[in-house]
C-alpha cells in the first residue's frame, strides 16, 4: 500500500493562503541572518534569483554553477515570453483566470494551492524586471506590449523579442554580481555537485566537483537549495544544453528526497528534426510559427516529390482536420503526438522521414511576404543558418523534441523536499505544472520561486536553526560523502570498456524517446525496463573513459551524469506504468477515447506519485498526494 | 567531406601549447562544427588518445559558452553567428582548418581550446546593474514608459552574450565593446541614468585593471561579434566616460 504525504497547504482560502502564511512565517533577526549560510546550486532563473534575494535580506550565500559564467544557464535559451497577470489589455485577464488555465493546461494534476499562488505573485515580476532594466518589448506610446501564447485567450506574454530568458536571466545574474560585490554571496563557477550531505535526515551541505582543478570539496551550510534546471537531456535529443543533467536532484533522491511524476515530460511540436547520428542537440522554432503556418504530410507514405510539387489534393493537414477549431494551434502535447503518429505511420517527411512540413506558402500568398519577413525573418533566417534552406521557398521540416520535466523533486508548499533544510525550486521541483505545462508560465515559476516564495518559506525553516550547532565539514557524513564520491569517479576510470559515455547516453535516450515519450503503453514499458537494466550493467562493465580526475576532463562529467540517468530512466518508465490514465503529456496507449484522445482518471489517479530511493533501482516506494480540488470542476480537456 | 585539423592542445595553465594535425573523414554538410569536433572526440577516445576539450553548453548560439578561433577569426568565416551555429557547409573537402582557442592576455588558456573568462563577470559585477532590491515591491512597471527608439536600442546592446570573440578579434584585445553595450543598455534606460556616472567609471576601471587592451577603432570587434554589437556602443560609452569625468 502506499503512504499518503501531506504538502502543508496553509488554512484559509485560496486568495488569502499565501498571505496568510507570510503573516504567520517565523522571522529571522538582521544580527542572526549573516550567522547563517545557505547554499545554492544553479544560477538559472530560479538559483541566481534565489541567491541574490537571500543575500540580499543579509544571508551568507554560495552559489555554484558548472558553467564558467553564471550567466550561462539554460535559462538564457528561452525565447518566447513569461506570463504576468496585469491585465494592461484590459482583456479581461485575472489572477483566478490564470490560476484555471495553469490548471486546466496542466490538465488538473497540479496543487491548486500552488498554482493560485503563482498567479498571484505573477505581477509583482514585471515590475521588478522594468525597474531592474530588462529591456521588455514596447509600444510605440512607450508602454508594454504584450502577445498572447498557446491554450489561453487573454494577452499576458511580456516578451523581449525571442529573447526572454536571456534578458530576464541577465537581470537576475547581474542582482547576483550585485551581492557577490557587497561580499554577500560566494560564485562558484565551474562546480558540479556531486553529492548531498545529511546529518539526521536534514540538509548540512554538498560535496563539489571542481571542474578545472578536479579537486573534490566539502561546502556546509544551515540549507541547501537545489535549482539545478531540468533533465530532458535524458533523452539524449532534447532543446536542452549539452550540460543540463539530473545528478544534483538525483543524488539528492537517493539520499532520501522523494521525486514526484518524473515521467512527465513535454514535447516541443516544433523544434527541428534529427539530421544524422552525429546530432547532438534539437534546435527550438518558436511555437509562434504555428500562428501562420500550415502542418502537413503527404496522404501517400511513398510519395518522394518535392513538397512544392505535390497538389493540395495528396496532402493531409492532418491538425486542421482533427482539431477543426484550434486546428495548426492545438496545444503542445496534442501537436507532438499527432505528429509522432503520422511519423510512427510512415508519412515522415525528410530523408530519415522523421519530420512533418510545417508549410508557409497560404500564408505568403494571402499576406505577403513583406508581412512574413516582418513576423518571422529572424526565425527564418535561423532556419536556413541550420540546413541550409529557405523557408520562403520550401515548406520547413520539423519534429517534436524532449523540451521540459514537469516531474522533479517532490515538494511541499514551502518548496521544501522530504528530507528538512533541503528545498528545490524552478525546474528541478515538480510543482506547478501538473502534467503540461503552458508556454511561458516557467520562466514565471522559476523567477517566482526564487525572487518571492524562498524568501519567505526557507527564513521559516532557518529560524529553527539558529539554536542549532553550525554545520562543520569535518563530521563523519562529511567525510564518507567524500570518499564516496571519489570511489565513484575513480570506477568510472578504471572500467576500461570500449564505449564512451555519448554512446551510452545515445542508446538509452532512443529507448526512452521510443517507449516512455510522447506515448506509453504498459506493453512497451514492460519490455523497455529490462532493456535499461541490461544497458545499465553493460555500462558498469564496458565503460570507456581517458585521463584523470585532476583537470578538466569533460567525458568523466559526462560518465556521472549517465550513471545517474540510467537510474534515473527505470524511475520514469516504472512512473509511467503505475499511472493508468492518460493525462497532459502522460499518453497511455490503453487509456484513449475512440478519436485517439486523452482519457483522465480522476477517481484513481487524482494524485502526485512521489517516489522514494530503496536502495534498487528496480524498486523504489510509491507515495502518494491526493490532489484536492475545491475551487475548480474537473472539466475534460478539448481542443476540437 | 575529408579535412585536416590543426587544433591548439594544451594540457593545463602553466604548460606550453603547440598545434596538432587530425585528418578526419566523413564529415556531412548538415553537421554543426562542434558536432564535428564530437566526432574527432569519439574517434580519439577509441584509439586511446584524449579527447579535445572546449567550452559549450546550449549550441544554439545564446549562452555564449563556445569561443573559438577558427581560421583566424573567432567564431570561424561566416558572420553574425557563433560557432556553435556555425555548420560543415561553409567548408569544402581537403579544406585545412586551424583551431585556436580566443587569444588574450585577459582570458588565459585552461586547457586546448578553453579559455578563462571570468574576467567579463568582474567588469559586469564592478557595476553592470540597477541597484534595486529584488522584492517585487516596486512601482507599475507601466509608470515608467520607455521611448520606442530607445527600448529597442536598449534592447540592441543587452543582446551580448558575453563571449568574448570582440576581444578575440581586437589587435589590442580591447574589451570595449562588450563593456560599451553593458553601459549602454543602461544608459538608455530611465532606470539606469540615476547611477550612469558611477557606473561608466567603475566598469571602465575594471576593464582597464583586467589587463584588456585600449580602442584604436579598427572595428574588428563589430565585424566578428556574432550579435551585430554596434560600435556606436563604444562611442556613447566614451560620452559617458567623458561627461562622467567632468561630472568628478
Ligand atoms: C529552448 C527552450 C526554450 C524555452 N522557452 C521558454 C519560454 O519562452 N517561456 C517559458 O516560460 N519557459 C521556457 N522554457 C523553459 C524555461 O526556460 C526553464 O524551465 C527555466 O528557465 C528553468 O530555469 P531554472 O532556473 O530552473 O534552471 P536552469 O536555467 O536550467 O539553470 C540550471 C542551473 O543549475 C546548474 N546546475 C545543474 N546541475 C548542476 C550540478 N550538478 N552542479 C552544479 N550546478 C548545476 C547549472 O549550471 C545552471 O546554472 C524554455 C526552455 C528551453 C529549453
Ligand atoms: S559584444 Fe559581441 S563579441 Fe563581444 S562579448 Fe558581446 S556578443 Fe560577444
Ligand atoms: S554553445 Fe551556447 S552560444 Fe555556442
Amino acid at each position: 500500500m502506499a503512504k499518503f504525504i501531506a504538502a502543508k497547504i496553509p488554512e484559509g482560502p485560496l486568495e488569502k493562503k499565501w498571505q496568510n502564511y507570510k503573516d504567520q512565517a517565523k522571522l529571522v533577526s538582521p544580527n542572526n541572518r549573516k550567522k547563517l549560510e545557505v547554499i545554492v546550486i544553479g544560477t538559472g532563473l530560479s538559483g541566481a534569483s534565489a541567491a541574490a534575494s537571500l543575500a540580499e535580506m543579509g544571508y551568507q550565500v554560495k552559489s555554484f554553477c558548472f558553467q564558467d559564467s553564471p550567466r550561462r544557464a539554460h535559462s538564457v535559451a528561452a525565447q518566447g515570453g513569461v506570463n504576468a497577470m496585469k491585465n494592461y489589455k484590459n482583456d479581461g485577464d485575472s489572477v483566478q483566470r490564470m490560476f484555471f488555465d495553469t490548471l486546466k493546461g496542466g490538465d488538473f494534476r497540479a496543487r491548486e494551492a500552488n498554482t493560485y499562488r503563482l498567479a498571484q505573485c505573477s505581477a509583482a515580476l514585471i515590475d521588478q524586471a522594468v525597474a531592474q532594466g530588462v529591456p521588455f518589448a514596447r509600444e510605440y506610446s512607450g508602454y508594454l506590449s504584450n502577445r498572447s501564447f498557446g491554450g489561453v485567450q487573454v494577452s499576458r506574454t511580456f516578451y523581449a523579442r525571442g529573447q526572454t530568458g536571456q534578458q530576464l536571466l541577465l537581470g537576475a545574474y547581474q542582482a547576483l554580481l550585485r551581492q557577490q560585490a557587497k561580499g554577500k554571496v560566494k560564485i562558484f563557477n565551474r562546480h558540479e555537485m556531486l553529492e548531498l550531505v545529511c546529518e539526521n535526515n536534514t540538509a548540512k551541505g554538498i560535496i563539489t566537483r571542481n571542474l578545472v582543478s578536479g579537486k573534490i570539496e566539502r561546502h556546509a551550510a544551515h540549507a541547501v537549495v537545489i535549482a539545478s534546471g531540468g533533465f530532458g537531456k535524458i533523452y539524449y535529443l532534447s532543446t536542452l544544453a549539452m550540460g543540463c543533467n539530473a545528478s544534483a536532484i538525483w543524488r539528492a533522491h537517493k539520499k532520501g528526497a522523494l521525486m514526484a511524476n518524473p515521467s512527465w515530460t513535454q514535447f516541443h511540436p516544433t523544434s527541428l528534426p534529427q539530421s544524422g547520428t552525429y546530432q547532438s542537440k534539437l534546435t527550438l522554432m518558436s511555437e509562434s510559427l504555428r500562428n501562420d503556418g500550415r502542418i502537413w504530410v503527404p496522404k501517400n507514405k511513398k510519395d518522394a516529390r518535392n513538397p512544392n510539387e505535390i497538389p493540395e489534393s495528396d496532402r493531409d493537414y492532418y491538425l486542421e482536420r482533427k482539431y477543426p477549431s484550434y486546428g495548426n494551434l492545438a496545444p503542445r502535447d496534442i501537436a507532438s503526438r499527432a505528429a509522432k503518429e503520422q511519423i510512427d505511420n510512415g508519412f515522415g517527411v525528410g530523408e530519415l522521414k522523421n519530420a512533418v512540413y510545417l508549410d508557409f506558402a497560404k500564408a505568403i500568398k494571402d499576406l505577403g511576404k513583406t508581412t512574413i519577413q516582418k513576423r518571422y525573418g529572424n526565425l527564418f533566417d535561423m532556419y536556413e543558418k541550420i540546413t541550409g534552406i529557405n523557408a520562403f521557398k520550401e515548406p520547413m521540416k520539423i519534429s517534436p523534441s524532449a523540451h521540459f520535466s514537469m516531474g522533479g523533486l517532490w515538494v511541499d508548499y514551502d518548496l521544501q523536499t522530504s528530507i528538512a533544510g533541503l528545498f528545490a525550486i524552478g525546474e528541478a521541483n515538480f510543482s506547478d505544472h501538473g502534467a503540461n505545462r503552458l508556454g511561458a508560465n516557467s520562466l514565471l515559476q522559476a523567477c517566482v520561486d526564487g525572487y518571492y516564495i524562498l524568501p519567505y518559506t526557507l527564513q521559516n525553516y532557518l529560524a529553527t536553526q539558529i539554536d542549532k550547532p553550525k554545520p562543520v565539514t569535518h563530521s563523519q557524513a562529511f567525510v564518507d560523502a567524500e570518499e564516496r564520491v571519489k570511489t565513484q569517479l575513480q570506477t568510472y576510470l578504471n572500467t576500461n570498456g570500449t564505449k564512451t559515455p555519448d554512446e551510452y547516453h545515445k542508446e538509452l535516450g532512443k529507448m526512452l524517446y521510443d517507449y516512455c515519450g510522447l506515448s506509453r503503453s504498459r506493453k512497451g514499458l514492460t519490455y523497455v525496463i529490462k532493456e535499461i537494466q541490461k544497458l545499465r550493467e553493460e555500462f558498469k562493465t564496458n565503460l570507456l573513459v581517458l585521463g584523470d580526475t585532476y583537470q578538466i576532463n569533460s567525458e568523466l562529467e559526462k560518465a556521472g551524469r549517465v550513471a545517474d540517468y540510467f537510474e534515473l530512466a527505470e524511475l520514469m518508465c516504472l512512473d509511467a506504468l503505475n499511472r493508468e490514465e492518460s493525462c497532459g503529456a502522460h499518453f497511455r496507449e490503453e487509456y484513449q477515447s475512440d478519436e485517439g484522445e486523452a482519457v483522465r482518471n480522476d477517481d484513481d489517479y487524482a494524485y502526485t506519485a512521489a517516489w522514494e530511493w530503496t536502495g534498487n533501482a528496480s524498486q523504489p516506494e510509491l507515495h502518494k498526494e491526493k490532489l484536492v480540488f475545491k475551487n475548480v470542476s474537473l472539466s475534460t480537456r478539448s481542443y476540437k | 567531406m575529408k579535412l585536416t585539423l590543426k587544433i591548439w592542445r594544451q594540457d593545463g595553465a602553466n604548460t606550453k601549447g603547440k598545434m596538432v594535425d587530425y585528418p578526419i573523414d566523413g564529415i556531412e554538410g548538415d553537421m554543426s562544427f562542434l558536432e564535428m569536433l564530437d566526432v574527432l572526440n569519439e574517434e580519439l577516445v577509441a584509439k586511446g588518445e584524449e579527447p579535445v576539450e572546449f567550452d559549450h553548453d546550449c549550441r544554439e548560439g545564446i549562452c555564449g559558452s563556445c569561443s573559438l578561433q577558427i581560421n583566424g577569426e573567432p567564431h570561424g568565416p561566416d558572420r553574425l553567428i557563433t560557432t556553435c551555429q556555425l555548420h560543415m557547409r561553409s567548408f569544402n573537402d581537403g579544406d585545412t582548418i586551424t583551431i585556436e582557442p580566443f587569444r588574450a592576455n585577459a582570458f588565459p588558456v585552461i586547457k586546448d581550446l578553453i579559455v578563462d573568462r571570468t574576467a567579463f563577470d568582474r567588469i559586469q559585477q564592478a557595476g553592470g546593474y540597477v541597484s534595486v532590491n529584488t522584492s517585487g515591491n516596486t512601482i507599475d512597471a507601466n509608470s515608467i514608459p520607455v521611448n520606442k527608439h530607445n527600448a529597442d536600442d536598449s534592447f540592441n546592446a543587452a543582446t551580448c552574450i558575453g563571449c568574448g570573440a570582440c576581444v578575440a578579434a581586437c589587435k589590442n584585445a580591447s574589451a570595449m565593446l562588450f563593456t560599451s553595450a553593458k553601459v549602454s543598455q543602461y544608459a538608455l534606460l530611465p532606470q539606469g541614468r540615476v547611477e550612469a556616472v558611477d557606473r561608466v567609471q567603475a566598469m571602465v576601471r575594471q576593464m582597464d585593471e583586467e589587463g584588456f587592451g585600449n580602442c584604436s577603432n579598427t572595428g574588428a570587434c563589430e565585424l566578428e561579434c556574432p550579435k551585430g554589437i554596434s560600435l556606436e556602443n563604444i562611442a556613447r560609452m566614451n560620452r559617458e566616460y567623458l561627461s562622467a569625468n567632468a561630472k568628478g
